[in-house]
């Protein structure tokens, strides 16, 4: 699957790399949907040999073959909400020079990277790709409610109801993107939906 | 001469009001016939007498209306003061800072008596008479940050300094120009001013940043800045704005001069001692149209401003779509005679409008 290129955006939104190896006794790899075929594509019999994968597959299908790298761990669970507690038991055992590699939707890694973060690893020092789906996980800005997998602008929150437009501006603490009431100023007056990334200006 | 703090209100009827003596002292952002960011930074080592500059927080005859308000914007929304665990020692430093100054600045207003970290805190105007222990939380009702800022105008970011960056890990923020503490607490300081215009690209955020890491203690800075704001509304956060954004179309040629507010930002810088956090206050101070005109030096150059400034700054700062009835109530105090350098009123050398 090639890769999709985010359009050049302002100093908050998050830049994501290409997984890679480091040097390291112990790795770490959470992935969701199309993440695994990032880790497929650096996976080595050695550094599978002291990696921990937990995958949350959202429909997509490749438990087997992550699980045919022989892993030294690893996890698949049916949602992030069900698999971050034990993301936060393993990173509690994280031993100077764990290697944090994240990788598929933008939602899934700013999460995990939120909790790598929470016990201590600077997010500089965490790798992350994106693959698969291109939604964004939404604070609405008003309410504080977070509508997940948000894939056109605007949309409507899932908690309050009013319509909202989505920023650029990102949070790494809330692992999400702003978004901002569009019809404040002419109540009612919504501009049809878009893809996101439909144009690449005015974001 | 002795404050007369005025009863108003920032919301609902909009009973603020500005005295002569407000609108004299009022922080004209434009030292000239035009705007376009610059890094402008001064010492803030005071400035004329009774201006907004001579002391080191300004205490004027907003004061007690303006901490009504934000208690009861807290009272709504207790995410508007936030400190991250590690900012505590900030928030002391803080508390320290602003009762030192104010008690020295204002003695008839704010005393402090300390005996060792036995101290004694009177606040006249807000009938505050405390006694606590410095360094311990629990003698205070609030943590000390949120104490303080409750007792003083201004929004308040604490910026904690590391990696060679500036991050917001602590704040009190009611009165914001439209951003929001809760979403950017814990961003360092590229990313919480990602969302404005033309700056990055003028390098002013790198520089402004230089600048800021190497104030010293005893050695604050100050700038000003500004937008616009329909109605004497202090809140303008981005949490409340499905409810205030519909006032900005309220406008109407009879009602713009009373109701359209320039809205200046005095923003200080002071080094903490104890933390080497940076604080930086954020006061805001608001002036309707017609009492900015009534300055004739201001009307004629706050027309200039508004008609060249660009486009993208217009939108950003929220009044793209009223500037033409701005320009239109404007340009009646713009008679073409050229008006002075710097911001200062200049009634007594600046020539009347003419009719």
């Amino acid at each position: 699957m090639s890769k999709f290129e985010f359009p050049p955006s302002i100093r908050s939104r998050p830049v994501y790399g290409t997984l890679e190896v480091r040097a390291g006794k112990h790795h770490l790899m959470i992935a969701d949907a199309a993440g695994a075929e990032a880790i497929l594509d650096v996976a080595t019999p050695d550094l599978m040999a002291k990696t921990h994968i937990i995958y949350i597959p959202r429909g997509a299908d490749f438990e087997d073959k992550l699980r045919a790298l022989n892993p030294a761990q690893f996890y698949e669970g049916p949602s992030y909400a069900a698999s971050v507690s034990r993301i936060q038991r393993v990173l509690q055992d994280a031993s100077m020079g764990l290697q944090v590699y994240l990788t598929g939707t933008e939602g899934l890694m700013g999460q995990a990277q939120n909790e790598a973060m929470q016990a201590g690893i600077p997010h500089t020092a965490i790798q992350t790709e994106h693959r698969g789906s291109v939604a964004r996980r939404m604070q609405c800005v008003h309410c504080k409610g977070i509508t997940e997998d948000v894939e056109t602008d605007p949309f409507v929150c899932s908690h309050c109801g009013l319509n909202l437009f989505v920023r650029d501006h990102y949070s790494r603490r809330l692992a999400a993107y702003q978004a901002v009431c569009i019809d404040a100023e002419d109540p009612g007056n919504v501009p049809a939906q878009k893809g996101i990334y439909a144009t690449e200006t005015e974001q | 001469m002795t404050l007369q703090f005025n009863d108003e209100t920032f919301r609902d009827d909009y009973s603020f009001h500005n005295s002569e003596r407000a609108i004299k002292r009022f922080p004209f952002p434009f030292d000239k016939d035009s705007y376009m960011y610059v890094v402008n930074m001064e010492q803030h080592r005071g400035g004329p007498s009774d201006s907004i500059y001579e002391m080191r927080f300004d205490v004027d005859e907003h004061y007690v209306s303006e901490m009504r308000d934000r208690a009861m914007v807290l009272a709504d929304d207790p995410l508007r003061c936030q400190s991250l665990p590690h900012m505590t020692l900030a928030g002391w430093d803080l508390l320290e800072l602003i009762m030192v100054s104010k008690s020295e600045d204002y003695p008839d207003l704010f005393q402090l008596h300390r005996d060792g970290d036995k101290w004694h805190w009177i606040n006249k105007p807000l009938g505050i008479d405390d006694h606590f222990t410095f360094m311990d939380e629990t003698t205070l009702p609030y943590g000390p940050m949120e104490y303080i800022t409750r007792q003083t105008q201004g929004d308040f970011c604490v910026l904690d300094q590391r990696d060679d960056n500036l991050w917001m890990d602590a704040g009190t923020i009611t009165t914001q120009a439209d951003w929001s503490l809760d979403f950017d607490i814990g961003m360092n300081f590229f990313e919480w001013h990602a969302p404005v215009p033309l700056a990055h690209e003028k390098g002013i955020f790198v520089r402004a940043l230089k600048f800021l890491l190497n104030i010293q203690q005893g050695a604050p800075a100050r700038r000003l800045n500004w937008t616009m704001t329909v109605n004497p509304l202090l809140d303008t956060s981005p949490e409340n704005y499905h409810k205030w954004g519909i006032q900005k179309t309220s406008l109407t040629p009879e009602n713009i001069g009373a109701k359209q507010h320039l809205r200046v930002e005095l923003q200080t810088f002071f080094r903490l001692p104890r933390s080497n956090a940076l604080v930086f206050p954020i006061r805001c101070y608001l002036c309707a149209f017609q009492d900015i005109v009534s300055v004739p030096k201001w009307g004629r150059r706050l027309h200039r401003v508004i008609r060249d400034l660009p486009e993208e700054l217009a939108t950003y700062k929220g009044f793209i779509d009223n500037r033409p009835m701005m320009l239109d109530y404007l340009s009646k105090f713009d008679d073409g005679q050229d008006t002075s350098n710097g911001i200062w009123p200049e009634l007594d050398s600046e020539p009347p409008l003419k009719t």
